[in-house]
């Protein structure tokens, strides 16, 4: 009980406010990306597409059916997605034209509060999205409901493990088309590739091994396990602490490049 | 320096010289920034290594369009090129045109010269379907490095790419006029996006129910896409003509509509 | 040569009135006639409908009623080659942020339908023109709000036109980039250019107007020169008088027979005389003593003040 006071007071919580002040607002818009378009998705690749998949007959989905298959690494690569939509655009313009992170600053809030707070409101995001889809998947039979708890975590920590770097990162971003730069060349081919749509056994041995080192994988991988029921406490532990280590490292460097924007 | 030199000479431009120039602005600006259009044809590139082939290798071949099955990347990559036509065009003609109609007021300066609102939504849209048919040719190259271009009837992309853009990029200019914010792309996003999932682009028209395969057809992208796939598969006929005409007069009647629109978008 | 009076008359302005869609009347049945050469000016404060004006003008807006013809053709249905004509310096600067200074000269010239030679040659000429021929391959956005004026100013000149609008061309401007735009605009003055310009600083309108209109609310309140404006609606001096907080409203009653006129303002009190020492002599044996007294010449400020009992810049 102690601890609750404390935190309504702390001032990570003040910029969190902030944000879902603004969100009030702006949620409605919002959700057509973050909600619609992975559901979208799941329609027309994991129905439509998953007919012919599953005429097919491959065992590389290990008799999975397609959707079963294919939902999962939606939910992990939706959380990649929005996580990054809500961290660096936001931020870029928070730190540049907008100008609110100066104003946060000159308050008795602390970069590292600024950026913790601005956290706190992707993973509530993150999160918000990812229960709406995990909502739909286990209404259409593609995930069993028992699987389904420990998934929200689980996508809520792939978003974090983007989230803390990609903040990082967008608070030096002196130039817009840099962001789009990123998300066209970086997170997109990285969408195609980790496993979001097939899976990694099929691709050569060396883009296999590249592959595998992305976090999205490593998030792909541990929602898939968790929605399949196959998760294995070595396997799924090692896709955990991969992503929690990046969240962290994240998190650690954005203290610092928060620091030096916000004060220099 | 004296101004009233000169004897004045009236100008009144012809429709083309007018589009011309705003296609010339845009070139002078593409001069410094055309790398962006690479990263257009990234794109469908990416969706064809990533679902062509690597869906292709869970699906096998799909029941084409004749009587032998296609290879599923061969059924995907026409698909993706009209997709690319289309985007090529309507970013440009939205996005792009959205920046110079509200923000900078690019236009309102345009404007005080002889230049009309005609003038200036025919030389983006002149602009858009060249800008369109680039990326497309583009995409194309790579499709046919990856030998996944398997008939003659591939060259006749290219022209169908230019009325894709057309269609699309006239489209886009109706759009643009009713843009408030950056917000609102969000709506654009909710319609472009089904229509990409759904519009037979992964898999064959035969997958839905009968009365879905109805709205699908009518709707602008099926009809950009079998335009681009049928003579990809070795199809050329008369069938190519209802695409051909749906297209152009798509096109057309949202062209006249954006002149109108933009018009009066200029007029205060 | 012999100048008949239709071709004298560049612009012609009748009843002309501005209704916006919200049915907000932004300009409310002006009349007003404009000469080969001359520099005219409106001036009026914010709101007073003077932008609505220059874009009739500029013929990108069409009037709700009345008519406006210029350089002979009526604007309705001749915008196209009256634009061909005119140059237009709008308001807020709108350069083609995308492209360079030059750049900027070079795509403006073709809207006009130039060849590029004779715009090739035109640019350099008025990049000197601005002086920003040091800037000629900067981007837009470096440009300081001086500069970029400046260039707007060029690129209002590339077609060499017989008239330039001029909206508000130095608000927003230090001094110092105030009087080096003032002294490029003499410069084209005195090269016969007609100049058609707004402000809602006095000071502009008396160096720069010949001829200027009195705006406000939409309509036209007064017309003349400077000098006639100033000597019928003003006297030719004006003593400003300040006073501690609170005895302002005490004295100003008994300075009003000090005065052919007096003015009450928030923050001083001005008495309109034609010898302000006189006047300033009569306050003191009044045994009246302000904070601090000023004698100077009456200005256009003081004719808006008369005409319409307000303040030109609040
Ligand atoms: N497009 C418009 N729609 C409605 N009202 C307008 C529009 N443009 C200007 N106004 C209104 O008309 C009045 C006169 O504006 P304007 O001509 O810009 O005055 P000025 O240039 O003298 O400051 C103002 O009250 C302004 O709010
Ligand atoms: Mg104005």
């Amino acid at each position: 009980m102690a601890l609750l006071p404390d935190l309504a007071r702390s001032p990570a919580l003040r910029e969190f406010t902030y944000w879902m002040h603004r969100y009030r607002r702006t949620w409605r818009g919002t959700v057509v990306v973050n909600v619609a378009n992975p559901l979208l998705f799941l329609a027309a690749m994991g129905v439509g597409l998953g007919r012919l998949v599953d005429d097919g007959g491959s065992d590389h989905l290990h008799g999975a059916t397609y959707l079963a298959f294919f939902a999962p690494g939606l939910l992990a690569a939706a959380a990649m997605q929005n996580a990054f939509l809500d961290s660096a655009g936001p931020v870029f313009q928070s730190a540049r034209q907008r100008g609110n992170y100066r104003a946060a600053a000159a308050t008795p809030m602390r970069p590292a509060d600024i950026l913790t707070g601005h956290l706190l409101f992707t993973g509530f995001r993150v999160l918000t999205s990812a229960l709406a889809f995990v909502v739909v998947i286990v209404a259409t039979g593609a995930v069993p409901w028992r699987h389904s708890l420990l998934l929200l975590p689980a996508a809520l920590l792939t978003g974090l493990a983007f989230a803390a770097p990609v903040a990082a990162w967008a608070v030096t971003v002196t130039r817009s088309t840099r962001i789009n730069g990123v998300f066209r060349f970086v997170l997109l081919p990285m969408y195609m590739f980790s496993g979001t749509f097939y899976s990694t056994t099929q691709l050569p041995d060396w883009l296999r091994a590249v592959v595998s080192v992305t976090p999205l994988y490593q998030g792909i991988q541990l929602c898939r396990e968790l929605a399949l029921g196959t998760a294995a406490p070595l396997d799924s532990g090692v896709h955990v602490l991969y992503l929690a280590a990046m969240a962290t490292a994240g998190l650690l460097l954005g203290r610092r490049t928060y620091t030096r924007h916000l004060y220099g | 320096m004296t101004v009233l030199s000169a004897p004045h000479t009236a100008v009144h431009h012809g429709r083309l010289r007018g589009a011309g120039n705003m296609v010339a602005r845009n070139l002078l600006i593409y001069r410094h920034t055309w790398y962006l259009l690479l990263a257009e044809v990234f794109e469908p590139v990416l969706y064809l290594l990533s679902i062509g082939v690597g869906i292709g290798q869970l699906v096998g071949r799909v029941p084409g369009l004749g009587d032998s099955p296609v290879a599923y990347s061969a059924f995907v990559a026409p698909a993706l090129l009209a997709t690319a036509a289309m985007n090529g065009a309507m970013n440009e003609t939205t996005f792009n045109m959205f920046a110079k109609l509200r923000l900078n007021r690019t236009y309102e300066s345009i404007r005080a010269t002889p230049m009309t609102a005609q003038h200036i939504a025919l030389g983006e849209a002149l602009w858009a379907v060249l800008r369109g048919t680039l990326i497309t040719t583009g995409f194309l190259v790579v499709v046919s490095v990856l030998g996944l271009a398997h008939s003659a009837g591939i060259l006749l992309v290219l022209p169908g790419a230019a009325l894709i853009g057309f269609a699309f990029a006239s489209a886009g200019l109706v759009v643009v006029t009713y843009l408030r914010s950056w917000q609102d792309f969000q709506f654009i996003q909710l319609a472009m996006l089904p229509m990409f999932l759904f519009a037979t682009t992964f898999y064959p028209l035969g997958v839905y129910p009968r009365w879905l395969q109805i709205v699908v057809e009518c709707l602008p992208l099926y009809q950009s896409i079998e335009l681009v796939r049928q003579p990809s598969l070795g199809q050329v006929g008369f069938q190519l003509l209802v695409p051909v005409v749906y297209l152009t007069v798509f096109g057309a009647v949202s062209l006249r509509w954006a002149m109108r629109r933009i018009d009066r978008a200029l007029t205060r | 040569m012999t100048v008949t009076i239709s071709s004298e008359l560049l612009v012609q302005a009748s009843a002309l009135r501005k209704v916006y869609d919200s049915g907000f009347v932004a300009v409310d049945g002006i009349d007003f006639q404009l000469r080969r050469g001359e520099a005219f000016g409106f001036l009026g404060p914010n709101g007073a409908g003077k932008s609505s004006t220059m874009r009739m003008l500029g013929c990108v807006s069409p009037l709700s009623a009345g008519s406006l013809r210029m350089l002979g053709l009526e604007t309705a249905e001749h915008g196209p080659e009256i634009r061909a004509r005119i140059g237009v310096v709008p308001q807020d600067d709108t350069l083609d942020t995308e492209l360079t200074v030059r750049e900027n000269l070079l795509i403006y010239g073709r809207y006009f339908g130039l060849g590029r030679a004779v715009i090739r040659e035109r640019a350099e000429r008025l990049l000197e023109f601005a002086r920003l021929t040091d800037k000629a391959d900067a981007q837009v956005e470096a440009l300081s709000g001086g500069m970029r004026r400046r260039l707007t100013i060029a690129r209002a000149l590339v077609n060499e036109p017989e008239i330039l609008l001029l909206d508000e061309p130095t608000t927003g401007l230090d001094p110092q980039a105030r009087h080096l735009l003032w002294e490029r605009l003499y410069q084209l003055k005195a090269d016969g250019v007609t100049l058609v310009l707004t402000t809602h600083y006095m000071d502009e309108a008396e160096q720069l107007c010949d001829r200027l209109v009195v705006m406000d609310a939409g309509r036209i309140v007064a017309e003349g020169s400077p000098q006639d404006l100033i000597r019928t609606h003003a006297t030719r001096e004006v003593l400003e008088l300040r006073f501690p907080p609170g005895e302002q409203q005490l004295t100003a009653g008994r300075l009003a027979a000090l005065a052919e006129r007096v003015e009450v303002l928030p923050d001083r009190v001005l008495l309109y005389c034609e010898d302000g020492e006189t006047a300033l002599a009569a306050v003191h044996a009044e045994r009246i003593t302000p904070l601090t007294a000023l004698v100077r010449r009456a200005s256009l400020e003081d004719v808006f003040l008369t005409l319409t009992g307000r303040t030109l810049v609040d």
